[in-house]
C-alpha cells in the first residue's frame, strides 16, 4: 500500500534558485539557508521516497486569469520546466507518476475535492526551489512527482481550514494507493514577505517564528486564520503559507519534527521544517 | 460563510489582488503573460509600442507602462507576479520596483535589509 513517510514545508524564493545556478551556495549570503538542506537531502536520501506531490502556486509562468483553478493536480509522464518570464533554469524536466496522479485524482474528486486535473504543465520555481533543494538532481530527479498547484494569486483563495482538508484527503487517498509506495508532501511558499504598494518588503520574523511554532505542535490552531489576519502578520505574499497547511493536513498529529531552519536576509522570512511518520 | 477579506478595513499599503482587481487588470496581465515566451520578449524589445498596441490596453495603461510606472500599474489591476515580467524585458528589477512602491531610493530600500547581498 502507499505509505507518507514524510512531510516538508519549504520557502520557495526564485532568488534561491539564481543563487544555486550562480554556484553562490557558500558565500556568506547564502551558505544559511543552503547549509539548512543538506542534512534534509541526506535524510530523504535515506528514506527513500518513490513519489513527491508538491504543493506549490505558479507565478504566472504557465497558467492565466482566462481560467484559474483553485486547486489543480498534475496527471501528466513529465513536467517540463517553465519559463516564467527571464528564460528556463538548467533544471531537467521532471517525471510525472501517472498511475499514482489518476488514483490521487480519483481519490480527491469522490473525497469531494473538486479539483482540475492537468494532463499538462509547466513547473516554475514555486515547485522546482524546494525540489532542487532537497533532490539531488545531477543525474536527473531520484523521484517522481505529482505537482498540486493551489490559487494564492487571485482572491477568493482557499481558506486555512480547507487547504488542512485538502492534506487530510491527500493522506487518504495515499493510504488508499494498493501498490507499495513511499510518498513524501512538500508544502511551498511564504514565509512572511510582501511584494507590492509600500508595504513592500515586510517581514516579520516573530510572527513567522510563530507559525514554524504552532506547525510543529498545534497546527489546528491555525486552521481558524482569516487571509486577513494572515496577510496582516505574514503580507499579501505570505499568503502563500496556507500551502504549508495542506502538507501538515497530511501528516498525522504526532509525527515528529526533525529538521527546522529560518533565515530572513532580504525580503522574505525563509522557512523550512520537515516532519517524519512514525 | 466567514469572510476572508474585510474590504471595510483595507490593510494598509496593501493590494488585494481579488476579482474586480483581476477584472480590470486583465489587459495589463495579459500583455505580461505573453513574455513568458522568448521570442514576445524579442519582440517587445525590438519594437515597444507596436507589441503593446497588440494587447487593447487602455490610453492610460499604455501609458503607465511606458513610464514605467508600476504603482500606477498595480493601481490598475496588474497582479505583481505579472508586472515582474514586464520589469524584466524593461530593465526593472523586482527591488527596484519596491523601492519605486515604497516611495524611496533603491539605496535606502537595500539600507532597510538584514543581508542585502541575498539578491
Amino acid at each position: 500500500m502507499g505509505k507518507l513517510i514524510a512531510g516538508i514545508a519549504s520557502s520557495h524564493v526564485p532568488t534561491i534558485g539564481i543563487a544555486a545556478d550562480r554556484g553562490m551556495q557558500q558565500t556568506s549570503e547564502w551558505k544559511p539557508l543552503f547549509d539548512s538542506y543538506v542534512p534534509v537531502r541526506e535524510w530523504l536520501a535515506q528514506l527513500k521516497p518513490d513519489v513527491a506531490i508538491t504543493i506549490y502556486n505558479d507565478h504566472g509562468a504557465d497558467f492565466f486569469f482566462d481560467k484559474y483553478p483553485t486547486f489543480a493536480v498534475g496527471a501528466a509522464r513529465t513536467y517540463p520546466v517553465a519559463d516564467a518570464g527571464f528564460g528556463k533554469r538548467p533544471l531537467p524536466d521532471v517525471p510525472g507518476a501517472l498511475e499514482f496522479s489518476w488514483h490521487l485524482c480519483e481519490s480527491l474528486v469522490y473525497d469531494e475535492f473538486d479539483i482540475a486535473v492537468c494532463q499538462e504543465m509547466r513547473v516554475d520555481h514555486g515547485f522546482l526551489v524546494p525540489m532542487h533543494l532537497c533532490f539531488d538532481h545531477t543525474q536527473g530527479w531520484p523521484i517522481a512527482s505529482v505537482p498540486v498547484a493551489v490559487n494564492v494569486l487571485q482572491h477568493p483563495l482557499p481558506t486555512m481550514r480547507r487547504c488542512y482538508r485538502l492534506g487530510q484527503a491527500i493522506r487518504r487517498a495515499i493510504d488508499s494507493y494498493p501498490p507499495q509506495t513511499r510518498v513524501v508532501i512538500l508544502g511551498t511558499g511564504g514565509m512572511s514577505h510582501q511584494l507590492q504598494g509600500k508595504r513592500f518588503g515586510y517581514l516579520s520574523e516573530r510572527w513567522d517564528q510563530d507559525f514554524l511554532d504552532r506547525m510543529e505542535s498545534d497546527p489546528e490552531s491555525l486552521t481558524g486564520l482569516t487571509h486577513q489576519q494572515m496577510i496582516e502578520r505574514f503580507g499579501a505574499e505570505g499568503i502563500e503559507l496556507i500551502m504549508w497547511m495542506v502538507m501538515r493536513g497530511a501528516m498525522s498529529g504526532d509525527a515528529r519534527r526533525i529538521h527546522r531552519n529560518y533565515y530572513a536576509p532580504m525580503t522574505t522570512g525563509m522557512g523550512l521544517l520537515t516532519f517524519q511518520e512514525a | 460563510m466567514i469572510p476572508q477579506i474585510d474590504r471595510d478595513h483595507p490593510i494598509p499599503d496593501t493590494q488585494i489582488f481579488g476579482l474586480r482587481e483581476s477584472h480590470n487588470g486583465y489587459r495589463i496581465n495579459k500583455m505580461c503573460s505573453s513574455l513568458t515566451h522568448s521570442d514576445n520578449r524579442d519582440a517587445y524589445r525590438a519594437d515597444e509600442p507596436g507589441y503593446l498596441d497588440r494587447w487593447n490596453l487602455t490610453p492610460h495603461e499604455r501609458e503607465l507602462v511606458l513610464k514605467r510606472d508600476f504603482a500606477g500599474l498595480l493601481a490598475a489591476g496588474g497582479n505583481i507576479f505579472f508586472l515582474i515580467k514586464l520589469g524584466g524585458v524593461t530593465g526593472v528589477p523586482i527591488y527596484e520596483m519596491g523601492a519605486q512602491m515604497r516611495e524611496e531610493t533603491f539605496e535606502d530600500f537595500l539600507a532597510s535589509r538584514n543581508e542585502a547581498k541575498a539578491v
